[in-house]
């Protein structure tokens, strides 16, 4: 008679995923590659915007273009994770861990664990990739541990949203049914501009889109000028929240076909 | 039908019955470049910005995204025929290499024909039209055609020497790599990064983006277009001449 | 010039860092003729199909197919030799019907001729329903059947058949063995057939070559091979359980222990079949009830277990287990 609780079965497939992921350089280099050539491309290769009109961001384009690479990084790691739940309903593999655990919350919440432990390694190389290109962070110690919190709640709403369509969808054609929502959320919001430099169909979506208010939130932090501070942990804890409740339903899903 | 024709259009058909390969390769470009258009019109006021219209700027990306797609579908199905013993079987008829090796880049420049002209489209019904005119669009569809073979055959050289998909789906952020670290998103001369700068102008990507541009924009350029089809073309040739090379040694017959 | 089907004079494959996978085998096959080669995995069985269907080139030894030289004369082998692979090798786009349009094409057939060829060899394996479907919805059964069909388009005189029936239920199994029975029967095709089936091997093949570890042990019609080894063998399952023991110490003495039914003994009696009775007489004054009795005659695995010191249907259960 099995004896796991939430924590026995979190902590095996949390070790199971990272083991993983660890020996699998396709599955490592992509997610720490990706930031990286979004940072250096426009960070190196827009470095001039900050000389359009109206850009008056006080800690320069580096540090302006740094603070949405953090968050794409965030959100792709939870992503990416979240394509391991598909690729284990299409193997069969989950099948053992319905079977195996005795509480399947836990299952939920060991491929959370991986999804940030994997969400950490990316962030801590592009970070030091940052530093040595010239990432000025004029906040506080209270403002970066503000900025990480910001990124690494991200990270849970894209793996809890990516684990409730993959529960659901239960193959790899999961993949673009996560990826895609998740692009649109990061694309359509100020990334290489400020938001009031935004033009045209782009700017009326960024108006409404929840990652504008993080973003500005972020480099806010960064700048040591906190701004939208309250409404943007609001704004994400309220997609978290929804995000554990669509993780938990395709659960229930998966659970009627185990 | 010859050999040739026949490989084809099975190239062609092949392709063209996976959408998931085909749609993407149209529909990611311009969502791509709908959305820096609207995120970076505010770079057109920077002195010395070769046009008021960022859209007519960035024009010339899609042409080089689509070429990565057609690299990534090239290989892939070129490695799908040898994992799963398809060459074997067409090495055992008395088709001969070199007809293998053109009816591959057909399908490689058919889908590339397919991205050209819905880009040209888009292009003229959405921008300020092609500086160069109509003789223009045929030479820049010509160019984007030779950019599509360059990075095809890469993809397909890629297959024929490693024999498997991964290996292809790895070459991926190269060719991202070789896209970003280019003048994609400023011209070469705006860009203010000395080590980004000198990269670009060392990139062959930047050449095909400014050949595309300058017709898009100014019009004839006799400069930029001979060095953006030297740098599609050399690619191409090289390229062709490696995969020509690992097909020789991957379908061995006595 | 050899006037062999396929014929082989020390024919070896070297590969970098690695054992020879085929070490000097010399064969020759009659026009006509069904020749099975069996082995277990990694006897060097495919190397050796791949070398005479000339995939691959020989690191010496010389081979001929069709009085063709394999080196020299390549395209002149190609033309002559039909080859359904190891894999299926089918394009999952492709429909059958696009498939045969493809080979058929590829080796000169042209318009009416070349649907004809289509529409028959379709309606031969049992495809023309399906003719019209992208091959990637095909089961492996199909999938093998229309492998055959293309490897059948340009009429060869030589068929090599790589592990045909790997993976197929039996049902399939038996549709394909019926049609390369017909082939060799109605048309006088030569087949060389590869397979790791015992019973493949002794349905199917006028001859037999036994392969291991890239050398050929035996080679026979299966009635010359099994009648070296010449010995029955007898297995006896006790209807006590606990008496398995001493049923085995009983049988020991009518001859050397093989591998059977993990309830029973088994023993290949030295004296042959003649010994049975006293096999009976001997279970029976040693007051053990036996369930079930039975007489076996040799099997092709005898042989590969004579001639090797392993048993062939053994090698592929360590194979299933290791996996």
């Amino acid at each position: 008679m099995s004896r796991g609780s939430f924590f026995s079965v979190a902590r095996a497939v949390a070790w199971r995923n990272i083991h993983n992921w660890a020996t699998n350089p396709a599955l490592v280099i992509p997610g720490v590659l990706f930031p990286m050539f979004f940072f250096t491309a426009f960070a190196g290769g827009l470095s001039r915007i900050d000389n359009v009109p109206g850009f008056d961001y006080g800690a320069g384009y580096t540090t302006f273009v740094y603070g949405f690479v953090l968050l794409q990084a965030a959100t792709f790691g939870g992503v990416f994770s979240s394509f391991s739940i598909a690729r284990d309903f299409e193997s069969g593999f989950s099948r053992r861990l319905m079977l195996g655990a005795a509480n399947r919350g836990g299952i939920v919440a060991g491929y959370w664990i991986a999804a940030l432990v994997r969400a950490l390694t990316n962030i801590g190389v592009i970070t030091v990739v940052a530093l040595l290109v010239g990432l000025e962070v004029h906040g506080s110690g209270i403002d970066i541990v503000g900025l990480y919190t910001l990124a690494f709640l991200m990270n849970a709403f894209a793996l809890l949203f990516g684990t409730g369509v993959a529960m659901r969808l239960r193959t790899m054609q999961a993949g673009p049914a996560i990826q895609t929502p998740a692009f649109l959320l990061l694309f359509l919001a100020p990334v290489w501009v400020p938001y009031d430099l935004l033009t045209g169909w782009v700017q009326a979506a960024a108006s409404v889109n929840p990652l504008t208010l993080v973003l500005e939130a972020g480099r806010g932090f960064l700048a040591g000028d906190p701004t939208k501070v309250l409404p943007a942990f609001a704004v994400v804890a309220l997609l978290v929240s929804v995000s554990v409740l669509w993780a938990r339903g395709g659960l229930r899903s998966a659970e009627r076909v185990a | 039908m010859s050999e040739v024709a026949l490989l084809a259009q099975r190239s062609v058909v092949r392709t063209l019955r996976q959408p998931a390969m085909v749609v993407p390769s149209l529909v990611f470009p311009l969502l791509l470049l709908s959305i820096n258009t609207s995120g970076l019109e505010t770079a057109t006021h920077l002195p010395g910005f070769p046009t008021n219209s960022y859209f007519q700027f960035a024009l010339a990306i899609p042409f080089i995204q689509g070429a990565l797609f057609s690299a990534n579908s090239a290989g892939t199905n070129v490695a799908s025929d040898i994992e799963s013993g398809f060459l074997n079987r067409l090495a055992l008829t008395p088709l001969r290499r070199v007809s293998l090796m053109l009816g591959q880049l057909t399908g490689i420049l058919a889908l590339g024909l397919i991205q050209a002209l819905t880009f040209v489209v888009v292009g003229l019904a959405f921008g300020d039209g092609i500086a160069a005119g109509p003789a223009g669009v045929v030479v820049l569809v010509l160019l984007s055609l030779t950019i599509s073979l360059a990075f095809g055959a890469i993809g397909a050289f890629v297959a024929l020497r490693a024999g498997n998909g991964e290996a292809v789906q790895g070459t991926f952020p190269l060719f991202f790599a070789a896209l970003f670290l280019s003048s994609m998103s400023l011209p070469r001369d705006l860009i203010e990064t000395d080590w980004f700068r000198t990269v670009a102008t060392w990139n062959p990507v930047s050449y095909m983006l400014e050949g595309i541009r300058s017709l898009v924009i100014e019009g004839w350029d006799a400069e930029a277009l001979a060095l953006g089809f030297a740098c599609a073309g050399g690619i191409a040739l090289i390229a062709v001449a490696a995969a020509g090379s690992a097909l020789r040694t991957r379908m061995v017959r006595t | 010039m050899s006037d062999a089907a396929i014929e082989t004079q020390g024919l070896v494959r070297e590969f970098k860092k690695g054992p020879r996978a085929v070490d000097g085998i010399d064969l020759r096959v009659e026009p006509g003729e069904v020749y099975g080669f069996l082995g277990p995995n990694g006897a060097g069985k495919s190397t050796t199909v791949h070398m005479l269907t000339t995939l691959l080139p020989p690191s010496a030894g010389r081979a001929w197919v069709a009085g063709h030289d394999i080196v020299e004369d390549g395209a002149a082998v190609r033309a002559t030799i039909g080859a359904a692979l190891q894999d299926a090798a089918l394009d999952p786009y492709l429909t059958g019907r696009e498939h045969m349009k493809l080979q058929t094409a590829l080796h000169g057939m042209r318009g009416a001729e070349a649907r004809e060829r289509s529409d028959a060899l379709l309606q031969r394996v049992g495809l023309v329903q399906a003719a019209d479907r992208r091959v990637g919805g095909y089961s492996g059964g199909m999938k093998r059947r229309l492998d055959l069909a293309l490897a059948l388009v340009h009429r060869p005189r030589i068929l090599f058949l790589d592990e045909p029936t790997t993976g197929l239920d039996p049902q399939s199994r038996s549709a394909l063995w019926e049609e390369v029975q017909r082939l060799a029967a109605d048309r006088g095709v030569t087949v060389f057939l590869t397979t790791q089936y015992l019973e493949e091997a002794d349905v199917l093949a006028d001859r037999v070559g036994i392969i291991d570890r890239g050398h050929i042990v035996a080679e026979g019609t299966p009635e010359e091979l099994k009648a070296e080894i010449g010995r029955p063998s007898v297995e006896a399952i006790p209807r006590d359980p606990d008496q398995l023991a001493y049923t085995k110490q009983v049988l020991a003495r009518f001859g050397e222990s093989v591998t059977g039914s993990p309830k029973g003994a088994s023993v290949r009696l030295s004296g042959g079949d003649a010994q049975l009775a006293e096999v009976v007489r001997a279970l029976d004054a040693a007051n053990i009830e036996i369930q079930e009795l039975q007489l076996h005659a040799p099997t092709l695995d005898d042989v590969f277990l004579a001639k090797t010191g392993r048993s062939l249907e053994g090698e592929a259960e360590r194979e299933v287990a290791a996996a």
